[in-house]
This record gives C-alpha cells, structure tokens and sequence, in this order.
C-alpha cells in the first residue's frame, strides 16, 4: 500500500490506522510517539463524527502536498469509542449531510483523487458505504 | 518592591498593511509614541522586552532608538509572544531590578492563511503534505462542536463581526473600518464552514509598545496611574483540543489553556469576572470570541446565545467586549496583537476612547490572547 508515510496504516487488506498505546498509563494517541515509552496500537475502524468543518481553500504550499487543482473537502475529528478521537478527512458524504455523531469507517483515500497512485492519505467515508 | 507595576505610555503603529515600512520600523514608530506619551526619553528606558513571530529581531530597532547599551530580550511565543513579553517586563520591575521598561511587540505577514510547517510543532511532515497543517480547520471544528453542544446559532457568529466592524469605525489604529450588513457576513464565501471570509481575522502588520514603570516611578512621572494588577501566560492542560492536534483524548476538548491563564490572573489580581467593565477576548475568528467569553468565566456556556442577540457586549452593553473591533477588524500581527489588547485597555481606562468609549468611567478592564499549540495570556488592568 502506497501510505504517504511509513507506520500510519496496517498491513492488512482493509487497512486501520495506526496509534499509539502507553505502555504505562494505557492512553491512546493519535499518531504513534517515537521511543519506548509507546507501543503501536491499531484503531478500530468504526467510529462516529465528533466534529467537521469543510477545507474551502487550497492550503499553503509547502506544507501541502496535493495537487494545485483545488476541490473543497470536509476534515472530521473521528471519535473511536473507547480509543482517540482522530483528525482526518471525510469523504464520499456530501457538505450539507455530515453531522456530529454520524457513523463512519476508516478508508484511506489519494492524496490526489485524479491519480489513484498518488500517496493514501487518512479518510473515513460513511459507515457501510462501501466504494 | 512595593506598590504596583503601572502602564505609563502606549503608543501604536495602525494595524493592516503598510507597503515600504518593515516590521521592526512599525514597532520603532509605536515606541516612540509610547515614549512621548510616558513623557519619558528612549536613554531613560532600562530594558525591554520585545515580541516578533515573523518580522525579525526586536532588539535590532536600538539601531533606530539609539545605542544606550539597554538590556532588550527577544521574545517568540507564537501568539502568546506579546504576553510573554509583558509578563517579563512587569516581573522585571517587580522584582525591584528595574524601574522603567518596555515591552513592545510588531510583525508583518504575508497574505493569506499563515503556513506553519509541521516539524515547527513536533507534528509528522505528513500532517502537513495531507493538508490538515491549516490553522482555520482547528477553529472551525472547535466551534461546530461548541455551537453543537452549547445551543449557539450562526447568526449569533454574524453578530460578533458585525459588532467588530461597527466598533472599528472608532478605532484610528484598526485596518476594517467599515460597517458590514450582518446579512451580507452571514452570506459572504464560505472560508471553513461554519466560517464565512468576514468571520476570520486575517494575518497582517503592525506594533504596539507599553512603558511599564514601577509605582513610585509612576507618581513621578504624573498622570493616571494604569496598574497592571496580572500578566500571566499558560500552556495547555491534559485533555485539550487544541490548533494543529491530530487527535484529541475521548471525553476531552473542554480544558484550555485560556482556562488556566484566566484562574491564575483573577487569583493575582484578587477579582472575579463580575468585578471585569470591559474585555479584549481572542477573535481571530467569531466563533473564538464566543467561547473565550465562557472559558474566561465571563458567562456559562450558552449563554452568549442571549448575551449576543440583548447586545450585551456592545460598546454600550453591560459587559463590552473587543471595543475596538479586535483581530477581526484590526487582523493579527501575532508579535503586536496581544499588547493591542492592552493598549486597548488603558485607553479605555483612561477615558480616552472617543467614539468607542465605554460609558460609565470604566475602572477594570481585561485582555486574552490564544493561539498554537494551546497557550493563552491574560493581563488584568485597574485604574
């Protein structure tokens, strides 16, 4: 799988996305700290829409690294019950549908949605909404 | 030292853009209008502290000021900068070391949103190549879920720019100052939803400065004694949601570092926020304004919903907040922006506010500054 960085996916053929657990306290984080003190700890995949906006402008680059034509897409912070609440984008769920508490799944998507090599990005689509 | 540290000069380059004129000159020009009001001369000045994000080192205006050997400390601390810079300033005099400083802040930024980079934050580069490093995604979050919880309306986001607006008209040092319809902001191009253009500040230019003396130098020098009764500055608590924060704990999103600056300052300065006439809240965005108003105890979460449609924070309200249209009208030079606060402050302290005046002789007034990654500053004013 073409994850645009190392240690964010599973292996797996539908993928989670990868936290991290403290071997001591037991929180999870969002993404995995380096050093001893974390163990990699893999999401759940469901999860529901804590919060969400819609990203209207093309960001600055750098520090963006997707492609200069620009559709607006929405960012949710995803709560996976009982682990983290994650920031990632939503897809597939038009802007005037997307609601607080709203059942998702994670789905990585390109970075580029016209090149489908391009790097996969973190992205949940609607829960059952299977591409 | 006994007594308390006093604000006794201001001065302020307008805020906005300023083509041909640098960061650090902005400052210098705020400098010396603060020096001429304090009635004091640039060799009497024992230190500075100076704040800039963007705009170079503020103790390279000694060029331009004069090469008196004064102690001058750079500070850069995100949107705190301006704070921090006071809060060392104030402790500086406080500790009996120095009678008679400054602290002066100044930036200049490119148009459009800031770029932070993510290794600026500790964040993974592919926080950043992912399109997630946007400052405005955080505040439009926060305030989805806040309006979400808390039962407040967009309109109620509207009436915050349209009062930013109204009130800047007054303020000679604001970039923004024409009315605009609160049917025209809630209808302007959507920036990140629920946020439409006129309910961000922008990034821009310009800088402050405040002549801090002791209160034995202040007698001396005359005129009303400003006493800054709490300068403190926070960084973020457990559990927090914060700019840039790929992820929040569950349960979380309620702590804020504001929280924080804002107990430590009402315990320093030994009132409440019922003891507060008017307030200089965070409002790079409307939303921001809401929410601060709660997180520093001003009201209950949801209650702006009323406060705001009553008119309760206008300039002639009960609680006035952002008098001279803050970041919203003025935009947000990060190193200047929290001592405009102040500078802000001490006009209306002074009775000096013209057209944006707060009736009724205000005697306390309050400033609060929040930005990445989660730190707040908070300064008490009484006259």
């Amino acid at each position: 799988m073409n994850a645009i960085a190392d240690n964010l996916f599973t292996d797996e053929a539908v993928p989670r996305l990868i936290g991290g657990r403290h071997r001591e306290t037991g929180r999870i984080v969002f993404p995995c700290p380096a050093g001893g003190a974390w163990e990699t700890y893999p999401l759940a995949r469901a999860g529901q829409v804590w919060s969400f906006t819609v990203q209207r402008y093309r960001p600055k680059t750098p520090p963006y690294a997707g492609p200069e034509a620009f559709a607006p897409w929405i960012v949710a912070y995803v709560e996976i019950p009982g682990e983290v609440i994650v920031e990632a984008r939503l897809e597939g769920v038009a802007f005037d549908a997307v609601a607080i508490g709203m059942a998702v799944e994670f789905a990585p998507v390109p970075l580029d949605p016209a090149d489908p090599a391009s790097p996969l990005i973190p992205a949940f689509r609607a829960a059952g909404d299977a591409a | 030292m006994s007594g308390d540290v006093c604000i006794v000069g201001i001065g302020i380059h307008p805020f906005g853009r300023t083509d041909g004129l640098s960061g650090v000159d902005q400052g210098v020009f705020a400098v010396r209008q603060a020096l001429a009001d304090a009635g004091v001369a640039w060799p009497e000045i024992q230190f500075a502290y100076g704040a800039s994000e963007a705009a170079g080192n503020p103790d390279s205006m000694v060029e331009q000021l004069g090469l008196t050997g004064a102690q001058f400390i750079n500070v850069r601390n995100g949107c705190a900068a301006g704070g921090s810079a006071l809060f060392s300033a104030q402790m500086a005099i406080r500790s009996g070391e120095y009678d008679l400083g400054l602290a002066v802040g100044f930036d200049k930024h490119p148009r459009g949103a800031f770029n932070a980079m993510p290794a600026e934050y500790n964040l993974p580069d592919w926080y950043g190549a992912a399109g997630l490093m946007v400052t405005t995604q955080f505040f439009a979050a926060k305030i989805t879920r806040y309006m979400h919880l808390h039962g407040i309306s967009r309109t109620t986001l509207g009436r915050v720019a349209e009062k930013a607006f109204r009130n800047a008209v007054h303020a000679d040092h604001a970039w923004r100052r024409a009315p605009v319809p609160l049917d025209e902001i809630l209808d302007g191009a959507l920036v990140s939803d629920p946020y439409s253009k006129y309910m961000f500040c922008s990034p821009a230019e310009g800088g402050v400065a405040l002549v801090l003396a002791s209160e034995k130098k202040a007698r001396e020098l005359g005129g009303p004694l400003i006493r800054l009764k709490a300068a403190t500055m926070r960084t973020r608590p457990p559990h927090s949601f914060e700019v840039f924060a790929p992820m929040v704990d569950i349960g979380g999103g309620t702590a804020t570092a504001t929280r924080l600056a804002s107990a430590a300052a009402f315990e320093s300065a030994g009132i409440g926020p019922k003891d507060i006439a008017l307030a200089q809240l965070q409002d790079t965005e409307a939303g921001a304004e809401i929410m601060h108003m709660a997180e520093n105890g001003f009201c209950a979460d949801g209650d702006q919903e009323q406060w705001l449609a009553e008119g309760r924070t206008e300039i002639g309200g009960a609680f006035p907040v952002n008098t001279d249209g803050g970041c919203l009208a003025c935009g947000e030079p990060i190193g200047a922006s929290g001592l405009r606060q102040v500078y802000e402050n001490v006009v209306q302290l002074r009775g000096a506010g013209g057209g944006r005046q707060v009736p009724g002789d205000p005697r306390t007034a309050y400033s609060h500054v929040y930005g990445a990654p989660g730190v707040s500053a908070v300064t008490i004013l009484e006259r």
